[in-house]
């Protein structure tokens, strides 16, 4: 923008390019409504990536031609070889990545955008005047722009070291479980406060010392942000990262006044902010206490609560013949089928069952997972027809009228307790009512309980059959017995 | 300093993006988070003005262009790779409706 002079009546249309931009990443998600439509939003997001960095491209462009020198525009050079390294990198692990790693591939690439705003923060901060950012005599800031700077810039870091954190969690490399020790909100809320101090100490000194100081105690706030959160509660976890990652990216905007960032900033902040909305609705809890991770101290102490009636086991054969016989059956998928990567035996077996006559369906609740949509990804994977697969609202009062329930790996989503018991700490949650099918089998590793602690009462109902086991191999044996005959 | 006017533009597209949001079907969420993933990137134009275009000014290589660098880097991996997965997901569900629509 600064050096727009030189370039005369080209001006003219790359003033125009922000909106392209603009408009461009706003249909992109518009087109998500659908899955008929939603193909072209990927080319509409890379046409308006590329509207939005052409003007810097065109400029070093113009600026080679001009000079014609190797050692005047070293950097553009060296950014360019920068580029392809990066993209060649993004593209590798993009195009190889196993889908059911999606969850911590996402928190690895918001880890990115947070240290990537962080960067540019910082090198905003080194140098504002190249950046247009007029120097006001002794502070080198206006005190808005101090603002927004280090607001960015903490947001950023936040991201960064929360990601990382998420990153870990969702790899199993560090224990998934909710992490806590007394004291510890107390604690959280005194890094904040002093952060909060650090910025309006930065605002009225300028000081660089203090813009790292406020850039390293967020990355702490953002590790222990993240740290106390349980695997269940990941899909919150993640559409709030990828809420920050756009808010920083607005912050930015905002210092440099640059309509595109942010406008595309507040797009992506939104956009994760609903999506954490949705996931808090789908386990009726609040924000607040899924990131303070309050509800694991109730449900230890639930644990105890243990419901001693007669749980049926049931073997894969006995299930295949159950499923044979029956003439709807609703599947139920959760994490226990990511981790198996069950989905295409699942494909199988009901590609099988319709073969046969059978109707088969999938339903899908929200928080099933660990990241919003994680259940379709899988199940669309698996080439499972989109039609098949139902929304909670879609499908909920069709439990009544099905033969069979097959629960594949998911436990809290289903749990009775949710509506009939006050005391329980998912009660409220929306549930998928399995328990009305007439016939309920529950495909689980171990009749352990669920994330949030509590026993199944519909483990122990008259209809439930459990089939102990890894789902894949499980369904794989119900495959040979359907097979048969 | 932020005018206003920004602000004005700031809120509206905060709208615009609640609305937008919202209409996107539950199954499509993960591309969704992809691809606002790659768009967030767009960060990456400033981290192009302060590696390579800022230095005309300046004509020197100064700690702004190296953390510009950085930066490029960081966002260029998130930017091609958001784009690749979000068409690898939504492949994965046009594949389906292709087959069925034979």
């Amino acid at each position: 923008m600064m050096l727009s002079f030189k370039f005369g009546c080209i001006d003219n249309v790359l003033f125009f390019f922000p909106i392209v931009v603009v408009v461009c990443f706003i249909l992109a998600l518009r087109v998500l409504s659908s899955a008929e439509t939603a193909k072209i939003g990927n080319r509409l997001g890379i046409v308006g990536m590329l509207a939005a960095t052409f003007p810097s491209v065109l400029h070093a462009i113009t600026n080679f031609v001009a000079t014609h020198s190797i050692s005047e525009n070293l950097l553009p050079i060296v950014a360019v070889f920068t580029i392809l390294l990066g993209g060649g990198i993004g593209f590798y692990v993009a195009k190889n990545i196993a889908m059911t790693s999606l969850p911590q591939l996402l928190a690895a690439f918001h880890s990115l955008v947070g240290l990537a705003s962080v960067f540019i923060a910082s090198a905003i901060f080194v140098a504002p005047q190249l950046f247009g950012i007029p120097e006001t005599g002794a502070t080198s800031f206006p005190v808005l722009n101090a603002i927004e700077i280090s607001l960015g810039s903490a947001i950023g870091a936040i991201t960064f070291t929360g990601s990382i954190v998420a990153f870990l969690k969702l790899q199993g490399v560090i224990t998934a479980s909710a992490f806590q020790y007394p004291g510890q909100r107390k604690s959280n809320m005194l890094i904040v406060l002093a952060t909060i101090v650090m910025i309006i100490a930065f605002v009225v000194t300028q000081s660089p010392m203090l813009f790292i100081s406020i850039i390293f105690a967020s990355f702490i706030i953002g590790y222990l942000l993240i740290i106390p959160v349980g695997g269940a509660d990941m899909p919150v976890v993640v559409s709030m990262l990828n809420s920050y990652s756009g808010w920083a990216a607005a912050g930015i905007g905002f210092t440099l006044e640059n309509n595109a960032l942010i406008v595309v900033g507040a797009l992506v902040g939104t956009s994760g902010a609903i999506l954490s909305s949705i996931m808090c609705k789908g386990m009726n809890r609040s924000l607040l206490t899924v990131i303070s991770g309050i509800q694991q101290k109730n449900s230890t102490m639930i644990v105890s609560n243990k419901n001693d009636g007669h749980i049926k086991l049931c073997s894969p054969e006995d299930a295949g013949f159950i499923i044979k016989n029956a003439e709807s059956i609703i599947i139920v998928p959760g994490y226990g089928m990511a981790v198996s990567q069950a989905q295409h035996v699942i494909r199988e077996l009901s590609n099988i069952l319709k073969l046969r006559g059978i109707v088969v369906r999938y339903a899908i609740h929200p928080v099933a997972g660990r990241m919003p949509g994680h259940m379709n990804v899988l199940l669309a994977e698996a080439n499972i027809p989109y039609e098949d697969v139902l929304e909670i609202d879609e499908i909920n009062h069709d439990f009544g009228s099905t033969d069979v329930a097959i629960v594949v790996g998911a436990n809290d989503i289903t749990n009775p307790a949710a509506k009939t018991d006050p005391t329980s700490p998912i009660y409220g949650m929306p549930i998928l009512d399995v328990s009305k099918a007439k016939t309920v089998l529950f495909i689980k590793r171990s009749l352990g309980f669920g994330y949030a602690g509590i026993g199944n009462s519909l483990f122990y109902q008259n209809n439930t059959m459990m089939v102990l086991g890894d789902a894949k191999k499980i369904i794989e044996e119900i495959l040979k017995t359907t097979k048969e005959e | 300093m932020p005018t206003i006017e920004t602000l004005m533009i700031f809120i509206l597209a905060c709208f615009v993006g609640y609305y937008v949001v919202l209409k996107v079907t539950p199954a499509l969420h993960a591309p969704l988070m992809s691809i606002t993933n790659a768009i967030s990137s767009i960060i990456i134009v400033i981290a192009l003005d302060a590696a390579a275009v800022n230095s005309f000014q300046e004509n020197s290589v100064t700690l702004s262009s190296w953390l510009g660098i950085v930066a490029v880097f960081l966002a260029s991996i998130n930017i091609v790779g958001g784009f690749m997965l979000t068409r690898r997901m939504l492949l994965m569900f046009s594949f389906k409706r292709k087959k069925k629509g034979k």
